[in-house]
């Protein structure tokens, strides 16, 4: 029971993490159709903006201005970049980001160095704000969750609420009859793709110190964000947040159970010994394997449901 | 950002173009050195760069060998053996003699092969591999190669080092290491060392985990906590080491942490206050040894590194590298790598801190002094600006770090 509600937080909050990034990505990729590889650079970016700042003013001013700068600068990118380069078709977007992050990274290193920055959670919230069975829940956790969960309730009623999102909504889908009516379809675009950076900006600002800043954090967050687009489907919000909190609870839960598919195969009577074929492959545990299953799930979905799991149209 | 860095690292590039390549082809002894420059693992690769640049100076301004500098050439291998051996093809083209690569056991092994196969083909220009920190335990018993140099305790050295630092009141451990060759080697020697000294411990976790994939290390902690641990043993380095304590101070576990690599690069940060006196690190040296001994010289030369650089200095096995190739470069009289991997076998020279250390002719493994280093608050030179620091709690001289070795070395012109 300890392990199942302390893993069960974890989870939350880790999936929740990654729904911040996430959510950028996916309104990026179903509006534009690119496949934003500079996303987690702009996570990465927030951190290292946030630690710069926080250094001078703290981390509360930080917290606002980090993610502003990001989106800025994903306006910059979206108008003299990737606007430009639209015109080659997805295929040179698809490169362009890639570059791009490619870039950012070994800017960040030239800028900050290769090492980790001290990038320190913030006085006021370290402090362990509750004890689950002797574990501590760290205050700044529960601050996480409730970013994240106010971020998604912002996203959804500025989405379905307002004049705006709804005019973002008519783009995604129809951009030619968007355009036909009158709205500035190209200026859309900019303000989603900001909107996606800072988003992703705010994430490294509250993920930066939660786990370690520093320059090879892009690298390593960037591949499960997309499994959590293509997973959770095109275009779709809800189906990214599901997508989000189960990729967290998956990772989290694998590392707890020591199973292996001969323990399955056991209570089938079937008793895997070195002389099986594959007995290799059957008697790795989970959580050896546990942060590939991801990346299993979205093989997995892209044969069987291509729209993912929320999704409009196919991937 | 930082004009003055931007600068400095644009006038850097210019120089390197302007004078780099025809301006010395012979004047000096090249060693290519071969690490992660880039990827998850960079961090490691550049301390290690700036720390070796530092004390080949050193080396330099003492006269170097024979009247020649050293001067070192990094080659990036992003973490691939494939890399690494396309550095080693670049260095013999070059006609370098000495190859040096620290991080990661595969790699190693595979370029023990590769220059194995290299000396075969090409008598007339050798190189010799020293391998500043590849530790698995194989590479100098079963996989050992007469032109294969260990400058670093192997596993089952820093194993048994380890397994005797544990205090008495322990009895239950838990293992975390990284599924790759080193990794292993840590699991299966700790766990045999622990069978042995200490048959009183119950191993109540065993855990190998992909390498450098896991962002989070929190849900790993909590099985920990479950499983009653009151000390956690690991070899993991990099961001592997650094996540997995941050996740067990947050989490306010109580443990101890018993590692081989908490000292290196990034880790005392990511550690930080919470870590005050729970996390130990089998270590080649520590800042903190220099004084503890009253070595003023020693002091200085560390000191020298830290004012120049951010960061600590923590490799003084590469000091005792360049010495040994010092002192066998003089004593085979020639840039020659048969003669100077001759010169090298048995070589006892003692290292800038005092201590005696032998080059072992059977296995070409160093044998040298091993420290074991507890974080806490109130040393003289803290880690990484955290105001914690490595007290060295205990000093394992050469004598008694020496383990019996299985390999059967293939001599050059022996066959």
């Amino acid at each position: 029971m300890e392990v199942f509600v302390v893993s069960l937080l974890n989870g939350l909050v880790y999936g929740m993490l990654l729904f911040m990034l996430a959510s950028g990505l996916t309104l990026i990729l179903s509006m534009m159709g690119v496949l934003n590889f500079a996303h987690a650079s702009a996570y990465m970016l927030g951190a290292y903006f946030a630690y710069t700042i926080s250094l001078y003013v703290g981390f509360w001013p930080a917290l606002i201005v980090a993610p502003l700068i990001c989106g800025l600068i994903g306006a910059a990118i979206e108008m003299w970049g990737l606007r430009r380069v639209h015109r080659n078709g997805h295929i040179a977007e698809l490169l362009f980001t890639f570059g791009l992050a490619l870039l950012i990274e070994k800017g960040v290193q030239m800028t900050w160095g290769l090492l980790p920055v001290p990038y320190r959670v913030p006085e006021l919230l370290d402090f362990p704000l509750l004890r689950v069975y002797g574990t501590q829940f760290p205050a700044y956790r529960a601050f996480m969750l409730l970013i994240s969960a106010l971020m998604f309730g912002a996203i959804w009623l500025g989405l379905t609420r307002t004049r705006v999102g709804l005019v973002i909504q008519a783009a995604l889908t129809h951009p030619d009859m968007a355009s036909a009516l009158g709205h500035n379809v190209p200026r859309i675009f900019t303000l989603v793709f900001a909107a996606g950076t800072a988003l992703a900006g705010l994430a490294g600002v509250i993920g930066g110190n939660y786990q370690v800043t520093e320059p090879a954090m892009a690298f390593t967050m960037g591949p499960i964000v997309f499994v959590v687009v293509v997973f959770g489907g095109l275009g779709s919000l809800t189906g990214c947040f599901i997508a989000s909190i189960l990729m967290g609870l998956i990772q989290t839960f694998a590392v707890v159970f020591d199973v292996s598919l001969a323990d399955l195969l056991a209570k089938f009577g079937f008793v895997v010994t070195s002389q099986t074929p594959f007995a290799e492959l059957l008697t790795v545990t989970l959580p050896r394997v546990g942060a590939l299953l991801p990346f299993l799930m979205m093989v997995l979905i892209l044969v069987f449901r291509p729209r993912g799991l929320m999704g409009t149209r196919d991937t | 950002m930082l004009p003055g860095k931007w600068l400095t690292a644009f006038f850097g590039i210019l120089l390197a173009t302007a004078c780099g390549g025809h301006a010395s082809a012979q004047q000096t002894i090249k060693v290519a050195y071969t690490d992660p420059l880039s990827g998850p693992f960079a961090q490691v690769g550049d301390a290690n760069l700036k720390q070796m640049q530092y004390i080949i100076d050193h080396i330099n301004a003492k006269g170097g060998a024979l009247g020649k500098k050293f001067e070192l050439v990094p080659f990036d291998n992003k973490s691939q053996p494939s890399d690494a051996l396309i550095a080693l093809k670049s260095a013999t083209d070059q006609n370098m003699p000495f190859i040096m690569q620290c991080s990661g056991s595969n790699i190693a092994a595979a370029l023990i092969e590769g220059v194995e196969k290299h000396n075969e083909r090409n008598p007339d220009n050798r190189i010799i591999y020293l391998n500043c920190g590849a530790v698995a335990t194989e590479l100098t018993n079963e996989k050992c190669s007469f032109w294969h140099f260990r400058f670093d305790l192997h596993v089952g050295m820093k194993a048994e080092v380890m397994v005797r630092a544990l205090p008495k009141d322990v009895t239950k451990v838990y293992l975390i290491n990284q599924d790759y060759l080193f990794g292993q080697s840590v699991q299966r020697d700790v766990k045999a060392f622990l069978a042995k000294l200490r048959p009183d411990i119950q191993v109540v976790g065993d855990e190998l985990i992909p390498l450098g994939k896991i962002k989070d290390f929190s849900p790993y902690i909590t099985k920990i906590k479950a499983s009653g641990a009151q000390a956690l043993l690991t070899g993991n380095w990099g961001p592997d080491m650094n996540l997995l304590i941050k996740a067990g101070v947050d989490a306010g576990a109580d443990l101890s942490y018993y590692t081989f690599y908490a000292h290196l690069a990034g880790g005392p940060t990511a550690i930080g206050a919470g870590g005050d006196n729970r996390v130990l690190a089998v270590m080649a040296f520590s800042e903190n040894v220099a004084p503890a001994i009253g070595n003023v010289e020693a002091e200085a030369f560390t000191k020298g590194f830290r004012d120049k650089h951010k960061f600590d200095f923590s490799a003084a096995g590469f000091r005792t590298i360049f010495e040994y190739l010092q002192a066998a470069v003089n004593k085979a009289g020639a840039v020659d790598p048969g003669k100077i991997a001759v010169a090298m076998e048995d070589l006892k020279l003692k290292d800038f801190l005092g201590f005696d250390t032998t080059m072992r002719k059977d296995d070409h493994q160093i044998i040298s002094e091993y420290f074991v280093g507890t974080f806490k608050k109130g040393v003289k030179y803290d880690a990484e600006g955290t105001g914690l620091g490595w007290a060295p709690t205990a000093t394992i001289l050469a004598k008694d770090v020496d383990q019996p070795n299985t390999c059967k070395m293939k001599r050059p012109g022996a066959a």
